[in-house]
């Protein structure tokens, strides 16, 4: 039995700027087992008489399957099934994992009698190894009649170009005859007497490549039936509970029969936030009542896997002759692959996470397509439509700094949005329909500029194109919004209940792919509990056992999860102390909750652990807990201002990112190491994306470089000094005043890289990334002149 | 075919199959901790230390390694105790989604080992084989560099 006296006096726990948890750089809840090994993953564990699954692809970029015979593969011994779209659901989908109804077309079957890119889905077998799952691959006998491919935009557009999607039973496809699958078009006033109004105009076009996530786990999923039955997917996801509502419906089997579960997972970064093997083993399992194991290779990855959006984007910008930006026209055609997931989300965050930031501007045009090709597939990926968006943006802003004889960075500081202002573009782009109106309440963008400049020397080095052989010196800078969450249509809940010894599970949907999101919504409960974060045991992603949420995506876990943690917190404490008052005698007001005691303003006080032992034995016992929910009314914008110094070789157009940094307003960080490792990380790949990577594709539509070696992701002697300060903010509408900050930080590299080589070499490069011949190819043209 | 090796001061026999890589091998026998990420070399996320060295366990063939010795990230901890490079990684934040991390630790370990007292450009080229998606390797070099401070008795600071 717990003691009932007082309790020993101890030192209250130390405190930054209030916050004895908040704020504090504590170890990740789930470091432990990461660096020691343990068997976190999906593909970690081992169960007796798995099915090893391989799938078999197109070859072609466009094709009509005549016929499949898998007779000789079925024959192998050892091959357990083969399915193909005479044995499988013909029900449309989406693999686009959004919440419900969801934005994205419904043009996808388990398997069908077209495939649409190299990479297509033609058949599955089902065998005992893999080795013999390929060899069965090899013997199925598929005929094709192959059709004329659209292999680029502008071919998906010409007049006479296949359709892509000709089937009728797709639905939600916007000109599906003409291959767009979205289309976007809004207005604010009227931008062409907003041009006419202009004293300055500049105009750009960019376009951005193929380019792939490429987590370092690539997609596993190992489904098996429990003992009761029922269908468990553990799987390698950023949305659970999508992922148990697409495959319920592609198969139309149960939800409630359905158990998803996330373990730890190996970085996503939007390509798990698809549904890409999950419905193929969920129906292997189901038909031969044994666990089944997919894993794509690396290879299957880059070839069959989701991609970023590669976007033609023309942006045109008038001002006045002081600098104050009078009329934004922005137009952007999205290039969405075979199908269409995501297509019409993306394609709306290229504005509405982009041209709210100038809000000074009094005429607005955002519009465009999203448009399906015969190639690789577009999906999710960090930065959503925004990473584009920005590059064609702030290049404009640096020329059309350029133009007004003003320094940029005074150009965006006369222009960019501030604490107390709104942008009519909130309610007029939202994500995928219209948005909501909000006004900002915390941005200290000014500070972050301020910062960085001084950091990056801004004054001293930009446009000094200080030479150093043949290397020259450049300076760029951009600046950033996000935002947090999708207002209206996210949502995360979170069940805590409390234990004998004072400590509290916390069970939350929301999903950690190494974000460090159970770590931090695990300090938002101890904080608010007035407990050490070792008393928080997490338990997240489990569609069986924790609530919903709509899972890791659109920078929303620390916002909505985090304030669905903090209302349930708030609620278990409500109860705690009621119950402290009744066991102390005393009235609840005034008792306060810290160091896991409940104290009286006369000095009595009672633990934690007394406090739900008294809950649960001695009187009135209930069980101490709660769940909440929380859905934004509005999506608060981290802001960030990146600078970076660059060097350009101008004999080989080799382009060196010399320092890197990076001031970010995320609110209050919760976890200020983990915040800081966020943006660091979007940087690295941000960096990577403007300089080396690039999906090559064959003249058939298909990947040339379908490897780790051939597409190049920056290692660790690739990567200059980077230096992320974060800048404080408080965010009313947060919990304990944070914001988003898992994207932002991947929009900044290509527009300040493409800054930075305009100041030291003089040329604007428009197409990414920035590989050595392009720009050299840039310099030798512009020395033409 | 049998072969003998010691996996984390373990003598063991095990029968292998043909063409099996080491990778294969040690993950099909419970070794869960070397992970899998490109099966060509490029990654380093299935590296692990034979003879002492870090290899890529996927370009080995697990018939080569008959009476070697291996040791892989479950072998780095003595006895329940972290390594100073594993708690390092952990005050750091250098572990985000953890994938990579058996690799880097396993790399810096040989780093280590090689050169105890590297450079910072030493440390990039050291982890330089092994990539991470996450973490844009800031702050995984810094927990090297920390893990070095300890191991020489430094402070934190």
């Amino acid at each position: 039995m717990p003691n009932h006296g007082q309790p020993p006096v101890k030192e209250r726990t130390r405190s930054v700027e209030g916050f004895t948890v908040v704020r504090h750089n504590l170890r990740k809840v789930d470091g432990i087992p990461l660096v020691t090994g343990k068997p976190k993953f999906v593909a970690d564990i081992d169960l007796p008489n798995t099915l090893y699954v391989k799938i078999l692809r197109s070859p072609y970029a466009h094709a009509r399957i005549v016929d499949i015979n898998t007779a000789r593969a079925e024959a192998l011994p050892g091959v357990a099934l083969v399915l193909t779209y005479k044995n499988t659901p013909q029900r449309r989908f989406t693999t686009a994992g959004q919440g419900y109804p969801e934005p994205s077309p419904y043009d996808t079957r388990m398997f069908d009698t077209k495939v649409r890119f190299v990479g297509d889905r033609v058949a599955a077998v089902a065998a005992e190894t893999r080795e013999i799952a390929e060899a069965a691959l090899k013997v199925i006998e598929v005929k094709y009649e192959e059709i004329p491919a659209a292999l680029s935009i502008d071919a998906a557009l010409a007049p006479d170009a296949p359709v892509i999607h000709d089937e009728d039973d797709a639905t939600g496809i916007y000109d599906p005859k003409h291959n767009i699958v979205a289309d976007v078009d809004i207005d604010v006033g009227n931008v062409t007497q907003g041009f006419t109004k202009s004293d300055v105009t500049v105009e750009t076009t960019c376009e951005l490549q193929y380019a792939q996530h490429t987590p370092i786990e690539p997609h596993v999923v190992l489904s098996y039936l429990d003992e009761d039955d029922r269908l468990v997917l553990r799987t390698s996801t950023q949305v659970p509970f999508h992922v148990r509502r697409i495959v319920a419906y592609a198969l139309d089997y149960p939800v409630r029969n359905i158990r998803v579960i996330k373990p730890r997972i190996g970085g996503g970064f939007g390509t798990k936030q698809e549904i890409l093997l999950e419905d193929i083993a969920a129906i292997v399992t189901l038909r031969t009542r044994r666990p089944a194991l997919i894993e794509l290779t690396r290879p299957e990855e880059f070839i069959s896997a989701r991609t970023r959006h590669p976007m033609r984007i023309r942006v045109k910008l008038g001002a006045k002759s002081d600098g104050t930006l009078r009329a934004m026209e922005m137009e952007a055609i999205s290039n969405t692959g075979a199908y269409g997931s995501h297509g019409l989300t993306v394609l709306s965050n290229v504005g509405s996470k982009t041209l709210p930031l100038y809000n000074k501007a009094e005429d607005v045009h955002f519009y465009g397509k999203a448009v399906y090709t015969n190639l690789p597939v577009a999906g999710a990926y960090r930065g959503y439509g925004a990473t584009q968006g920005y590059f064609a943006l702030e290049t404009a802003m640096d020329a059309l700094a350029e133009k007004l004889g003003i320094d940029p960075v005074e150009l965006r500081r006369k222009n960019h949005i501030r604490t107390g202002e709104t942008s009519p573009i909130f309610v007029k782009l939202g994500e995928g329909r219209e948005g909501v109106e909000q006004v900002i309440r915390s941005c200290a963008l000014d500070k972050c500029i301020d910062i960085g400049m001084e950091r990056i020397d801004w004054n001293a080095r930009h446009g000094k194109r200080i030479r150093d052989g043949s290397w020259v010196h450049g300076l760029g800078m951009s600046v950033h919004m996000q935002g947090s969450g999708i207002a209206r249509i996210d949502m995360g809940a979170a069940t805590i209940k409390m234990n004998e010894d004072g400590s509290f599970n916390l069970l939350i949907g929301a999903t950690d792919l190494g974000t460090g999101s159970d770590t931090i919504l695990g300090q938002i409960a101890a904080e608010a509990l007035g407990v050490p974060l070792e008393k928080i045991i997490v338990y997240s992603s489990d569609t069986d056992m924790t609530p919903f949420d709509v899972g890791a995506y659109a920078s929303s876990t620390t916002y909505v999860s985090g304030m669905a943690v903090k209302r349930a917190a708030d609620e278990v404490k409500a109860q705690i102390i009621k119950v402290a008052a009744q066991i102390m005698g005393t009235a609840p007001d005034g008792l306060v909750l810290a160091d896991e005691h409940v104290s009286a303003p006369s000095g009595k006080s009672t633990s934690l652990s007394e406090v739900c032992h008294y809950a649960l034995y001695q009187a009135d016992q209930f069980q101490i807990g709660a769940t909440a929910s929380f859905v934004p009314d509005e999506s608060p914008p981290p802001f960030m201002a990146s600078f970076a110094e660059v060097a350009v070789d101008t004999d080989t157009g080799f382009v060196k990112v010399v320092n890197y940094v990076a001031a970010v307003d995320c609110g209050t960080p919760i976890n200020p190491k983990l915040a800081q490792g966020q943006v660091e990380g979007a940087l690295a790949n941000g960096i990577g994306y403007a300089l080396t990577e690039e999906m090559l594709l064959s003249p058939h539509g298909g990947v040339r470089n379908p490897n780790l070696f051939d597409y190049k992701i920056l290692g660790a002697l690739d990567i200059p000094p980077i230096e992320v300060i974060l800048v404080d903010s408080y965010e009313p509408t947060g919990p304990l005043g944070a914001k988003s900050v898992g994207e932002i930080g991947i929009n900044a590299p290509i527009p300040t890289i493409a800054n930075a080589i305009y100041d030291a070499v003089g040329v604007r490069l428009r197409h990414t990334p920035f590989t050595p011949e392009r720009v050299l190819a840039a310099i030798r043209d512009k020395d033409r002149l | 075919m049998n072969i003998e090796l010691t996996v984390n001061g373990v003598r063991r026999e095990f029968t292998i199959a043909p063409g099996e890589t080491l990778l294969e091998l040690l993950r099909r026998t419970g070794y869960k901790g070397v992970k899998k990420g490109c099966e060509a070399g490029d990654c380093g996320a299935c590296a692990v230390l034979l003879d002492g060295r870090a290899v890529n366990s996927c370009l080995v063939l697990a018939a080569k390694v008959d009476g070697h010795t291996v040791i892989t990230v479950e072998g780095l901890a003595d006895d329940g105790t972290l390594a100073p490079l594993q708690e390092a990684f952990l005050d750091t934040g250098a572990v985000q989604c953890g994938y990579c991390t058996p690799g880097m630790l396993i790399a810096a370990t040989d780093l280590l080992n090689r050169n105890p007292r590297p450079s910072e450009e030493e440390i990039k080229e050291g982890l330089s084989g092994n990539l991470c998606r996450c973490t844009g390797y800031v702050k995984q070099v810094e927990a090297v560099k920390l893990a070095l401070t300890r191991m020489n008795g430094g402070n934190d600071a």
